[in-house]
């Protein structure tokens, strides 16, 4: 009886296991939100340096269109506007995802839908290996084949945030059109069926019953693809023209908060205005994809089928 | 408008929609090796880079590249194991998880470059670790481990939970169920998962050209010792990877032929990413039919 | 069983790296060199020749501009920082801590597209192009087109030599597109119409047009006499005295050899053929010889 109590008051050799499996899973977990935190915390502490170190104001910053750091205005202002750059940001990555977002939504269903055994066989491979071309050489083929192309039809420079676009079109295409796919193929069989099997045809069922279904998936796709617009730095910075000006047409020169943290970093002196402005530009890239990720985790709220 | 006919115009709609996906996909494809293919030859793919003479080659650059994606595969997939068990295994529903998984795709839409410059204050300055092989391959670890996560996580789950009930029925524990059941059979979907992520680590720049530095010493391909400078095998000597090199070129580039040998790094860059997704495939369909016949 | 050992077989091989890694370093000696992307060539062709013939002494080589450089070397993080400015330059650069080391001069030229018909422009029609105030070509005596320009990014080491030299006091460039880099910025001058920029003498090529500034032509023998006024020496600079391999380095840059032949032939002016010298204000003064 004795050995019997004994025997079950000992931790079992199993239990010791799951506990060990929790902790080493646990500890894994732990360090990836540490290293989220520590890079939060690191950014946004050189950025706030702007307003507390330097007492620059937060409207002059948000909301001034002068970016000259290192200069001064006539009042004695350090002239750090970053409108220019925020407004060049959201138009590119707004319009790379209009254009984006039909094709991928397009070439998803197809793969899905219409032609599954095509889809998988020439387009999936295509898109999978799209997403591995680095951003150099998108910058690249960009400035060699895109901006002169922008000229002939346009005129000016080229540069401008219509190249940005195109190109950014292309980099969040494959982004884009494999989480649509996956958001498709989870829809269940079973949806599909009952609606054949009330007589709709291809198109009213994946217009009615599997594009509704899939919604929130889908708006999470294209929100993915806006937040690697967002942040791409290359790629960007070879074909948009970097000037610190709001955008007045899309075809003269402009800059995202990307391409001219990328442009400064180097050449700037830790410590000082000038590189502490440039991590301010970067906390608000952290931000912004703070904020698209709170956004597609309220929308797979919102919208999941109950 | 019959419901026929719509459906018809949309069909020949979507056929267009992917049939110009294909086309756009293909001639960048095309423009690129088209380009890039004309410059392979030996040397090429022997010598080292030239400074600012004519006929550089690759050989350090690429080795860099495999070696630096193989640490980053080394240590990133652990981690991203333990956390996708987690997370599939243990993880309650509550807000605690909630705020994990925010955390983890937060760091997924990072700008590579501010990875990149994390990397330099954090790695290289504050923990001394130089420009190294090792600061690249952890700043590409921040860079890798959310995508992983995700991958392995969803291989997890989409085994059936009979199989998990079955397991938990023997009497085994949840540890043993995911380590002996889950785990074996989720191996394809892992396997295929990691070798994409591949592809991506492999054509990163901007993450590394403050990490793993934009100088490639050059290496002793006879010396195996891991604590000098010219072995391979050293994981604290800088390295330029393929696709730094591809940037290095175009923005301060001396040679002569910097054009050329910038087409036919992009090529051979291209070239491996498609290797890796056959790998992935052929990879992922032999050990699935092993383990359904065994 | 097999991923097990697979795991184990894994843990080793990563130990066994760190501990080589971490291991003492057997007759091997490394220093880095960081900054001035510019610079990078140069110091990385020397370094590689200076490895091959001191065997096991490797030189370290990054960019990372020159604030980087400055900033690196002030906190004592590498060996060498590289600058195409002086530090005194920089603000927050506390610059009497370190050492300057002049290793080379580089001229800075104007290039524009091969398109345009312009081939010579004063140093006052230059300022004036950089800060907006001549927008179009027919003014300088071409055609009819407009002037696109191209800057550097601001904290730049060459657009800081560049416009502190064609700038008179109280004249500030427009704000206009930006390029990082030397050869980004040859890239888009080929391919652009119109458009002007500068770069460094040693990416002078064919794909573009160099322009003389005041009838003298963008050649080496011009910047020896301060003909060609848009000059930039190249600063190595070291955190208190250079000892050891960073001493040994130094000097092997500045030895006849290399001066002589490797600065050369990677597009520099050796600092002895200079027969003028620059102080930090600007003030040029010749040379006794």
């Amino acid at each position: 009886m004795e050995e019997t109590v004994q025997h079950f008051k000992k931790r079992s050799p199993k239990r010791k296991q799951e506990r060990f499996g929790k902790t080493i899973s646990l500890v894994a977990t732990i360090f990836i939100v540490s290293i989220v935190f520590s890079i939060l915390f690191f950014v946004a502490s050189r950025g706030l340096r702007t307003f507390t170190e330097h007492g620059v104001s937060a409207i002059d910053f948000f909301a001034g269109t002068a970016w000259r750091p290192g200069e001064v205005s006539d009042a004695g202002e350090p002239l750090v506007g970053a409108f220019p750059m925020i407004a060049g940001s959201f138009l590119v990555t707004i319009f790379s995802a209009l254009l984006a977002t039909p094709f991928a939504l397009g070439a998803a269903i197809f793969m899905t839908e219409i032609s599954p055994k095509t889809g998988k066989k020439y387009l999936q491979p295509v898109i999978e290996l799209l997403v591995g071309i680095p951003s150099v050489v998108y910058g690249f083929i960009g400035l060699t084949v895109i901006v002169p192309f922008i000229r002939q039809i346009f005129g000016g420079t080229g540069f401008g945030v219509l190249a940005a676009t195109l190109v950014l079109f292309v980099m969040i295409l494959p982004t884009t059109t494999s989480m649509a796919v996956d958001t498709l193929n989870a829809v269940p069989r079973y949806y599909r069926e009952a609606s054949f099997a009330m007589g709709a045809t291809r198109w009213q069922t994946i217009y009615k019953v599997v594009l509704r279904a899939a919604s929130p998936g889908l708006l999470t796709a294209v929100i993915f693809g806006m937040a690697r617009a967002f942040g791409e730095a290359l790629a960007v910075q070879m074909v948009i023209g970097n000037a610190a000006l709001v955008p007045d047409s899309l075809t003269t020169p402009a800059s995202t908060l990307t391409s001219i943290l990328t442009m400064n970093m180097g050449n700037t002196v830790l410590g000082t205005l000038e590189n502490d402005v440039l991590w301010s530009l970067a906390t608000i890239l952290l931000f912004m994809s703070l904020f698209f990720n709170i956004l597609t985790r309220w929308i797979g709220k919102k919208g999941a089928m109950k | 408008m019959t419901p026929k006919k719509a459906d018809k115009i949309a069909v020949n709609v979507l056929y267009g929609l992917s049939g110009i996906i294909v086309l756009i996909l293909a001639s960048l494809l095309t423009y690129i090796l088209v380009r890039g293919v004309p410059q392979f030859s030996i040397e090429f793919f022997t010598q080292p880079a030239k400074t600012f003479e004519v006929g550089g080659g690759i050989i350090i650059q690429l080795y860099n590249s495999f070696y630096l994606l193989l640490l980053t595969l080394l240590i990133s997939t652990p981690v991203a194991m333990g956390a996708a068990i987690y997370l599939s295994v243990y993880a309650p529903q509550n807000s605690f998880t909630t705020f994990v998984r925010t955390a983890i795709e937060v760091l997924s839409s990072l700008p590579s470059i501010v990875v990149g410059l994390f990397g330099f204050l954090m790695f290289v300055v504050q923990f001394k670790l130089g420009f190294s092989i090792l600061s690249g391959a952890l700043a590409l670890m921040i860079f890798n481990l959310p995508l992983l996560t995700r991958t392995i996580e969803d291989s997890l789950t989409a085994i059936p939970s009979s199989q998990r009930e079955g397991g938990l029925a023997l009497g085994l524990s949840k540890w043993e169920t995911v380590t002996r059941i889950i785990l074996p059979a989720a191996m394809p979907g892992i396997i295929t998962g990691v070798i994409l992520s591949a592809g991506r680590i492999f054509g990163e720049a901007a993450a590394l050209i403050y990490t793993a530095g934009q100088s490639a010493p050059a290496l002793d391909f006879t010396n195996w010792n891991p604590m000098s400078i010219t072995s391979p095998l050293n994981i604290m000597r800088p390295a330029e990877t393929l696709a730094v090199h591809i940037w290095k070129i175009n923005s301060e580039g001396l040679m002569p032929d910097g054009p050329d040998v910038s087409a036919g790094a992009s090529a051979v860059l291209i070239l491996a990413v498609l290797s890796f997704n056959l790998l992935a495939r052929y990879l992922g369909k032999k050990i699935q039919k092993k383990i359904t016949s065994a | 069983m097999k991923l097990k050992r697979m795991i184990t077989t894994t843990t080793i091989t990563i130990a066994g790296l760190f501990l080589g890694a971490c291991g003492p370093v057997v007759e091997q000696e490394s220093i880095t060199v960081v900054g001035s992307t510019a610079m990078q060539p140069l110091v990385e062709a020397a370094g590689e020749q200076f490895s091959s013939e001191n065997l096991g002494k490797y030189i370290n080589v990054q960019g990372g501009g020159s604030g980087t450089g400055l900033s690196q070397i002030s906190a004592g993080a590498v060996d060498i920082g590289n600058s195409d400015v002086f530090a005194e330059q920089k603000d927050e650069i506390d610059a009497s801590k370190l050492e300057d080391h002049l290793v080379a001069v580089v001229g800075i030229g104007p290039i524009v597209n091969p398109e345009v018909d312009v081939d010579d422009v004063s140093l006052d029609e230059l300022a004036k192009i950089f800060t907006g105030e001549i927008t179009n070509w027919s003014e300088l005596g071409g055609k009819d087109r407009k002037i696109v320009v191209i800057n550097r990014a601001s904290g730049s080491g060459t657009r800081g030599a560049f416009e502190s030299i064609i700038f008179q006091e109280g004249q500030k460039s427009m704000i206009t597109q930006e390029q990082e880099a030397n050869g980004t910025v040859r890239s888009i001058v080929s391919s652009t119409p119109g458009t002007i920029s500068y770069v460094a003498f040693p990416y002078f090529d064919d794909s573009i047009k160099a322009l003389h500034v005041n009838g003298f032509e963008p050649v080496d023998e011009n910047v020896y006499t301060n003909d060609w006024v848009i000059w930039a020496y190249q600063h190595m600079y070291t955190n208190g005295e250079a000892e050891g391999l960073t001493k040994e380095f130094i000097d092997y840059m500045l030895s006849d050899t290399t001066q002589e032949n490797l600065v050369p032939r990677v597009g520099y002016i050796p600092v002895s053929k200079m027969e003028v010298e620059r102080d930090l204000d600007g003030n040029v003064t010749d040379i006794e010889k």
